[in-house]
């Protein structure tokens, strides 16, 4: 589990290189300018990363849940915000390829897993966030089609994809009255609110998604009616590594950027790194690095193998990668003095990129909620 | 159409590169051992074609230690459809002459349309190779390459140089030569990478080639680090700056 496999050590120098000549270079740019660069984003589909654990039928990588945190780490260490959205149409190609039917899977991931066509997640509503199974976004049966009203809120890529994936409320029975349906860019009645102006994700736009009697046919639906947050929950159990490898990724680079700079800066007569002090904490960040990637991959391979501690495994993970990224990112800038908190350093960016991930996916606060209340059933 | 790409394993020339100074050769461990960059440039120029003509078929063809497996590999998760890896003790420090003998012996029953190359390797720089091997193979050779097609039975391009475009071209089977201004290389894709080992690389030693066995060794004679760099000349302008400046230029024959 630990030791690279061939073909994960060339997977990793492929990523790398790709990272480093089509994201690195640009991203500072991307991330002043809020460009979503989507010729990129194809680019990285025609190297496989759009479908990277789907399957190959239908264009998918049919890689594994620990190759795609390799991978996830290695694009953020040049730009978190384009790897995380990667990460989430990765989530949403995943769906379709799990719970769609075989006309389905057929007609939407040959362009998903490409990436000449995006997809959007759409679970969190303007009043409802941690509490997902209080969504109001409501879909009516209407004969052959289901009609959608409500709001999404805090959507990736709304805008920009082809594809939304909709958590939608078809019955007053809680959790168990949602369904995940397909809602194509285009259909009448499908709109989008401004961009939202954050302090980091600059690179990938960000905006509510808003549905005003949005007629899909019901051979749009995943799964079976009620099926939605079963659906949503096992798509964010994959989400959630994947968003932990993208902050462990920034968080190495700003590690990595901190030594460099320590070794360098002379003050009080010697290189910082001299100073016992600071050579611990670079220590420390190391350590919390890698023990995070460690709790990771374990989290990955429960995954890939259906684990029954998969959910308890993710949650746990996720939260401590999350937390450890933005712990050793802002420490990195702090590290660096006045330094870090110029621009032009990169420090900063990182700071910013990563904040969110301690949020979005389920907050770090749910995942403490998922692994107490499993601890308690014990 | 069947294309024969010489791949070579180099040091990262992102890294620092090193001689070894008790035997005079290249340092080969001390940093990371890629695909040659202008060699993985004809390959791309050969994978095009490929796109354009599935029929093509690609090779890449090899020399060196146990090591440039991993070259071969790299070129197979690109898009290669076969590799020959000629790996041999006797082979390590051999000289080009020696090298293009081997090459062009490996070569000798592949049947290929196109040897394609990049016109020099970015380790040793001598540029020698493929001509030699056309040399032994008695084809024709087009060399240092800007722009390359290929269509049935033969192959045209352009070489750049200071005084203009040669527009050269030449009945097939040809060798080929691309310098680093053609082609970008592609990434390798991960579906690429994982059928790449399922793809068929044959090991030939020497003694399996036609091919005279007297080894032939580049001596080194000897070898020297580069010196360290030392502090440039400053001149400070009290009035006769430009003269100082100007009896520099010329000392130096800067002018």
């Amino acid at each position: 589990m630990f030791e690279r496999t061939e073909d994960q050590q060339a997977v990793v120098e492929m990523v790398r290189d790709f990272a480093a000549t089509a994201l690195a270079p640009h991203a500072a740019e991307w991330d002043e300018t809020k460009h979503f660069p989507v010729d990129v984003l194809a680019e990285a589909g025609t190297l496989g990363m759009g479908g990277i654990y789907v399957g190959e039928t239908y264009g998918g990588s049919g890689l594994s849940r620990t190759d795609a945190v390799l991978i996830f780490e290695e694009l953020a260490k040049a730009d978190p915000s384009i790897a995380a959205y990667i990460s989430i149409h990765n989530m949403v190609a995943w769906m379709v390829d799990a719970f769609g039917n075989e006309t389905q899977r057929a007609a939407w991931l040959p362009g998903l897993t490409s990436m000449t066509e995006l997809g959007s997640y759409c679970l969190t509503e303007p009043g409802a966030g941690s509490d997902a199974a209080a969504l109001a976004t409501r879909a009516v049966r209407d004969g052959d089609e289901y009609v959608i009203n409500g709001t999404k809120q805090f959507i990736s890529g709304a805008g920009t994809s082809t594809w939304y994936v909709v958590m939608a409320r078809t019955a007053e029975t809680g959790s168990h009255g949602i369904t995940a349906i397909v809602v194509p860019d285009g259909t009448p009645g499908l709109s989008f609110g401004a961009e939202e102006k954050k302090m980091g994700w600059r690179a990938q736009p960000t905006r509510q998604v808003v549905f005003e009697d949005v007629r899909v046919p019901v051979s749009n639906r995943l799964g079976e009616e009620g099926d939605g947050f079963m659906i949503a929950m096992k798509g964010l159990n994959g989400g959630r590594i994947n968003i932990g490898a993208c902050s462990l990724g920034g968080a190495q680079t700003a590690f990595e950027k901190s030594v460099a700079y320590l070794k360098e800066r002379h003050a009080f007569g010697a290189a910082l790194v001299k100073q016992q002090h600071l050579l611990f904490e670079l220590a420390d960040m190391d350590t919390e690095l890698e023990t995070a990637r460690t709790l990771l991959m374990r989290a990955a391979d429960a995954l890939e193998h259906g684990a029954p501690d998969t959910v308890k495994l993710c949650a746990m993970a996720k939260r401590v990668a999350t937390d450890t990224g933005f712990r050793v990112a802002n420490q990195a800038l702090q590290l660096h003095g006045g330094y870090g908190y110029l621009s032009e350093y990169g420090l900063e960016k990182i700071v910013r990129d990563l904040r969110v991930h301690q949020i979005l996916e389920g907050s770090n606060e749910i995942m403490r909620l998922i692994v107490g209340r499993l601890a308690l059933e014990d | 159409m069947k294309i024969v790409v010489l791949i070579k394993q180099v040091p990262d020339t992102y890294e620092e590169r090193t001689l070894d100074l008790t035997t005079g050769w290249l340092n080969r461990d001390a940093g990371d051992n890629i695909v040659d960059e202008i060699n993985e440039r004809a390959l791309e120029v050969a994978l095009q074609q490929k796109d354009k003509d599935k029929s093509t078929e690609v090779v890449v063809l090899a020399m060196g230690p146990d090591g440039a497996a991993k070259a071969i590999r790299k070129a197979l998760s690109m898009g290669a459809d076969s590799g020959i890896h000629v790996k041999d003790d006797s082979l390590a420090g051999s000289d080009a002459i020696r090298t293009a003998a081997v090459l062009a012996a490996a070569l000798k029953d592949v049947g290929a349309d196109i040897i394609l190359a990049g016109n020099e390797s970015t380790d040793g720089r001598g540029g020698v190779v493929p001509a030699m091997v056309a040399e032994f193979l008695s084809l024709p050779l087009l060399g240092a390459l800007s722009v390359a097609e290929f269509s049935a039975g033969t192959v045209s391009g352009e070489r750049r140089s200071e005084e203009g475009t040669l527009r050269v071209s030449s009945a097939l089977p040809a060798v080929v030569t691309v310098t680093e201004n053609i082609a970008e290389a592609r990434f390798p894709n991960f579906k690429g990478i994982l059928t790449a080992k399922r793809k068929p690389v044959s090991t030939v030693s020497v003694g399996e080639l036609e091919v005279a066995s007297t080894p032939a060794r580049s001596m080194v004679v000897s070898t020297s680090e580069r010196p360290v760099r030392a502090a440039g000349t400053k001149v400070v302008d009290e009035g006769t700056a430009g003269t100082q400046l100007a009896a520099y230029l010329i000392e130096n024959r800067l002018v």
